[in-house]
């Protein structure tokens, strides 16, 4: 077999592996930065958290289309995403609790509520879709969904870069300037469950956030300065994109696992290999004079 | 006689009803340069945030020449994520935030003037390092290279000089003291009575209620800072209905 074969013919000759490969562009391109401002924020679980609270909307999605429509349930999942976010920060403002406890109790309802939707009419067949996604059977209509989604998000992220970047280390100077911090925070946390929609769709809703925090994670491994974190979250979920798509293709595995296997293999690699892993700490290098 | 630039009206500030400022009223001209002063959980934080427009008032009001939005403030330092990867010069450049904004451009101009504030603080050549990487009182520069570069009219400082060596808070004390010269209305909360009575002509001693506001001379007495003491420690689960007028 040659390296053609194995590296590029199967995009060559099936159009669903193509759709795939640039979906999984699109949600390096969009997911991962948005992963690494969570992760900066400190809020990776709570991207866990969303990406489950998204599956009554998908769930509600799919009895109101009939089928598996991806669109639909893209827009159910959007639609349960952001009420859960802003529940959880309405409750968090109005009384004791802390937004993470708030956010674990709304997904935890939103999860429930989700799975017997889908018990009660859907197939196992259909749970296993919403569960764990189906990339290769994504068709133009949603990669042009997730197309949208990453383009606004790029979009987003330029305009709203430097309020964003002050808001993840000094709240309390945006504060003090005006800078509109909880405008900010919405329409990031927007962003968030608009890339959740547009990863669930390729990986499920178990996985949706595998492509978002292990390339941040990743990241933060390698980069000391934010602009190289993004970019790195970037390289590091396409590559994984690819290489778990290549591998699933050969293998005959699960494409969505694969991919984020494929990530985890990086993640593994770098806690290892990276100038602030394990490694760092074992080899001894002499110091410095000053 | 000018107006104020802030002017405190029987200024209460409540948590959970209990008051932290308690009935205070007073004012800060223009160009004066005040420290806050009395013991733990006198209300000082409490005043500078109310000031500053985070609390709203129980009652009373605060009137303002310019908009606290366009105040310098240097909050306890706890306020900040020192590990996020941000470098001393782009945590310097947010001070053109007023000139700026969120997305309007930061030119080579402001870039200049930051590297200049961070010689003002001693801090040449820091521009790469990240905030995580400095000491405490290296921080506390950058954040005063930042008050540099915000170039505001009113600045309002809480406990700059905790946890700083005492050349840090001496150069950074030459800087408050550059600020008063300049003719910009400069309040902050300090600990060291020392350097209270040494630098600053106006102090305001609070503790809950307001024990005395003028010139520090005047202020700064043993008497009033045991009154002081005593009214600060003072707490009541079941106290009744404040029965001062409003």
């Amino acid at each position: 077999m040659s390296a053609y074969d194995l590296l590029i013919a199967p995009f060559m000759d099936y159009g669903f592996m193509r759709r795939a490969l640039i979906a999984c562009l699109c949600l390096a391109l969009g997911a991962a930065p948005i992963g690494t401002f969570l992760s900066m924020r400190r809020m990776s679980l709570m991207g866990d958290a969303l990406s489950h609270a998204v599956l009554p909307g998908a769930a509600i999605g799919y009895l109101v289309a009939g089928s598996l429509s991806l669109t639909a349930m893209g827009i159910g999942g959007l639609i349960a995403g952001l009420s859960v976010a802003l529940l959880a920060g309405v409750v968090s403002r109005m009384t004791v609790l802390q937004e993470d406890a708030s956010f674990a109790s709304f997904y935890l309802i939103s999860l429930a509520v989700g799975v017997l939707i889908v018990s009660l009419r859907g197939s196992n067949i259909d749970l296993l879709h919403v569960l764990f996604g189906t990339i290769l059977a994504i068709d133009n209509d949603a990669l042009m969904l997730i197309g949208t989604i990453t383009s606004l998000t790029l979009l987003a992220l330029a305009v709203l870069y430097r309020p964003l970047v002050i808001d993840c280390f000094d709240p309390g100077f945006l504060r003090a300037v005006g800078g509109r911090g909880p405008l900010i925070h919405g329409l990031f946390m927007l962003m968030v469950v608009l890339n959740l929609v547009a990863s669930f769709q390729a990986l499920g809703t178990l996985m949706a956030v595998g492509l978002m925090m292990l390339p941040a994670a990743i990241a933060q491994l390698w980069a000391r300065t934010l602009p190289a974190m993004l970019a790195i979250s970037v390289v590091t979920a396409f590559v994984s994109g690819y290489a778990g798509l290549i591998a699933s293709y050969h293998l005959e595995l699960a494409s969505g696992p694969t991919i984020i296997v494929a990530a985890a293999i990086i993640y593994v690699v770098s806690l290892v290999a990276a100038p602030s892993g394990l490694m760092s700490r074992y080899i001894r290098r002499p110091h410095l004079a000053n | 006689m000018n107006a104020p630039a802030i002017a405190l009206e029987n200024l209460t500030v409540t948590y959970n009803r209990h008051p932290a400022v308690h009935h205070v009223s007073g004012s800060l001209a223009r160009g004066s340069l005040t420290a806050i002063a009395g013991p733990n959980g006198a209300g000082k934080s409490t005043l500078l945030r109310a000031i500053m427009g985070e609390l709203k008032p129980a009652e009373g009001a605060i009137r303002r020449a310019v908009s606290s939005r366009d105040y310098g403030y240097l909050p306890q330092a706890a306020d900040i994520n020192r590990r996020f990867p941000v470098s001393v010069i782009d945590t310097v450049v947010t001070g053109a935030w007023k000139r700026a904004g969120a997305f309007g451009g930061i030119g080579r101009a402001e870039r200049q003037k930051a590297s200049e504030a961070l010689v003002a603080v001693g801090l040449e050549g820091f521009e790469a390092r990240p905030i995580g990487s400095l000491s405490a009182g290296q921080f506390q520069r950058t954040l005063f290279a930042r008050l540099l570069l915000q170039d505001a009219s009113v600045i309002i400082l809480d406990e700059p000089f905790t946890a700083i060596d005492s050349r840090t808070t001496q150069d950074l004390i030459d800087i408050v003291l550059r600020w008063h010269g300049e003719g910009r209305t400069v309040v902050a909360v300090l600990h060291d009575h020392e350097q209270v009575r040494a630098h600053f002509p106006q102090t305001l001693l609070i503790a809950r209620e307001l024990i005395g506001w003028g010139p520090t001379h005047e202020i700064m007495t043993h008497d009033n800072l045991k009154r002081a003491r005593a009214l600060a420690e003072r707490w009541d689960e079941n106290a009744p209905v404040c029965a001062v007028p409003a």
